[in-house]
């Protein structure tokens, strides 16, 4: 296929951080107890952002944006909202 | 049983770092969709919060090809999409497994302004997925009320409440008559990855609608997305069910609702936890208004539970 000019090509790639390094956003940041986590994976899943590793439950505060569903649905309660400096 | 979550792929469509606000119910949804579905995928939005959260070029915060189309097209531009790839695998311009093609469109471009092409790729029967994601109004815009608004809800356009019910579109995207149409909810993931998989694999029109409450719209406390979302399916107010080929089934625990064995819990507790009931809840006749909002979920309930009866 021939390739299409640039002008016609797609403006935008996939690329983390498109809305920039959304973890200045937080006001809270959440914090994995690691004595207490069972590695249940529930944060992982319903944590809207995909910021945390399922396997070592560790967050990536580079774009974790502190909305605390992760905390809330935590069931052993091992995640903490800490407030940011 | 749903797909349990440690056996949900690692693959990530929903890029972090995105624009959407903390806690969104759409990108949530999203993200166990893309899992379902995978890279091979073309997407189509609408305007709506859902395109503000791919956030700013020239950096994409979704894995797949996106395509941005009016409100009133999203049903038969990807009709167009999908019939040009069948033609173009035809004539050996395309080979291997065909992308799936979908359109995922918020409630106000899904009940209402999208409405008339969503309902012409339904009676086509054209082969795509069409993935309402309803946080019950339309969010992106500032929170203005749509066909999926409950009654007694506060929009901008409804500051003393909505007087009137909300439409219930899977139920006429059922009559359509179409192979697949689902209803999900983000609270339960592992029952949307698994309708969105048999979506996947069914040729032709498929409809999957996941509530999404929307803490700014909805006015609760950002980190309670998820149990906003179980709320509402334990009250009954949002039922899990699917259809294949017009047959009805219902998903746990609203199959508990729907046949009696579990009662649902009682509404109020679902509505206090939203600031957008607040006022009604304060007036004078919150009691009849209350009662009026039961009544539209006992009707619903009575509605499906008929239907689903006729199996032929
Ligand atoms: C024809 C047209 N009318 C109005 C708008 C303005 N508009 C942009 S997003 C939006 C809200 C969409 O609501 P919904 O589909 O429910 O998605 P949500 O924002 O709730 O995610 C509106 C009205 C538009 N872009 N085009
Ligand atoms: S939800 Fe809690 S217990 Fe489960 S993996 Fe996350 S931090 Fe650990
Ligand atoms: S606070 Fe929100 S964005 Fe950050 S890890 Fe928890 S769920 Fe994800
Ligand atoms: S307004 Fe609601 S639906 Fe829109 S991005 Fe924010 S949380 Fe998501
Ligand atoms: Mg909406």
């Amino acid at each position: 296929m021939k390739l299409l000019t640039k002008a016609y090509r797609p403006i935008s790639w996939p690329m983390k951080g498109s809305g920039g390094d959304t973890g200045s956003w937080r006001t809270h940041r959440p914090v994995v107890d690691t004595q207490i986590c069972n590695k249940c994976q529930i944060c992982w899943v319903y944590c809207p952002e995909a910021v945390i590793d399922r396997q070592e439950i560790t967050i990536d505060y580079r774009y974790c944006k502190g909305c605390g569903v992760c905390a809330v649905e935590c069931p052993t309660g091992a995640i903490s909202m800490e407030m940011e400096e | 049983m749903a797909t349990s979550i440690k056996k949900l792929p690692d693959i990530e469509q929903v890029l972090s770092g995105n624009g959407a606000c903390g806690g969104c119910p759409a990108t949530m949804g999203l993200r166990i969709v893309g899992k379902a579905l995978g890279s091979n995928a073309i997407m189509l939005l609408t305007p709506s919060c859902s395109v503000a959260s791919m956030g700013m070029t020239p950096r994409l915060g979704y894995n797949w090809p996106c395509i941005n189309i009016t409100f009133a097209s999203a049903g038969s531009s990807a009709s167009g999409i999908t019939h040009a790839l069948e033609v173009m695998q035809e004539k050996g311009r395309l080979q291997g497994e065909l992308p799936t093609v979908f359109a995922w469109v918020g409630d106000g471009g899904t009940y209402d302004i999208g409405f008339q092409a969503l309902s012409g790729a339904a009676e086509r029967n054209d082969n795509i997925i069409f993935f309402c994601y309803n946080n019950e109004a339309y969010s992106n815009t500032g929170v203005q009320r749509s066909g999926a608004t409950p009654r007694g809800s506060f929009t901008t356009t409804t500051p003393t409440g909505k007087r009137q019910p909300k439409k219930n579109m899977a139920l006429l995207m059922l009559e359509h008559n179409i192979p697949y149409v689902a209803t999900a909810a983000v609270a339960y993931p592992g029952d949307l990855y698994d309708k969105v998989v048999k979506a996947k694999n069914i040729p032709g029109m498929k409809y999957i609608e996941i509530q999404a409450p929307c803490y700014l719209g909805w006015q609760f406390d950002m980190p309670e997305t998820v149990q906003m979302s179980r709320m509402a399916v334990r009250s009954g107010a949002w039922l899990l069910w699917e259809a294949e080929n017009g047959k009805i089934s219902f998903n746990n625990p609203s199959s508990l609702i729907i046949s009696g064995k579990k009662d649902a819990a009682p509404v109020d507790e679902y509505l206090m936890k939203q600031g957008r009931f607040n006022r009604l809840l304060k007036g004078p006749d919150a009691e009849s208004r209350i009662a009026e909002i039961q009544g539209d979920i006992d009707r619903e309930i009575a509605f499906i539970r008929e239907r689903a009866k006729i199996t032929i």
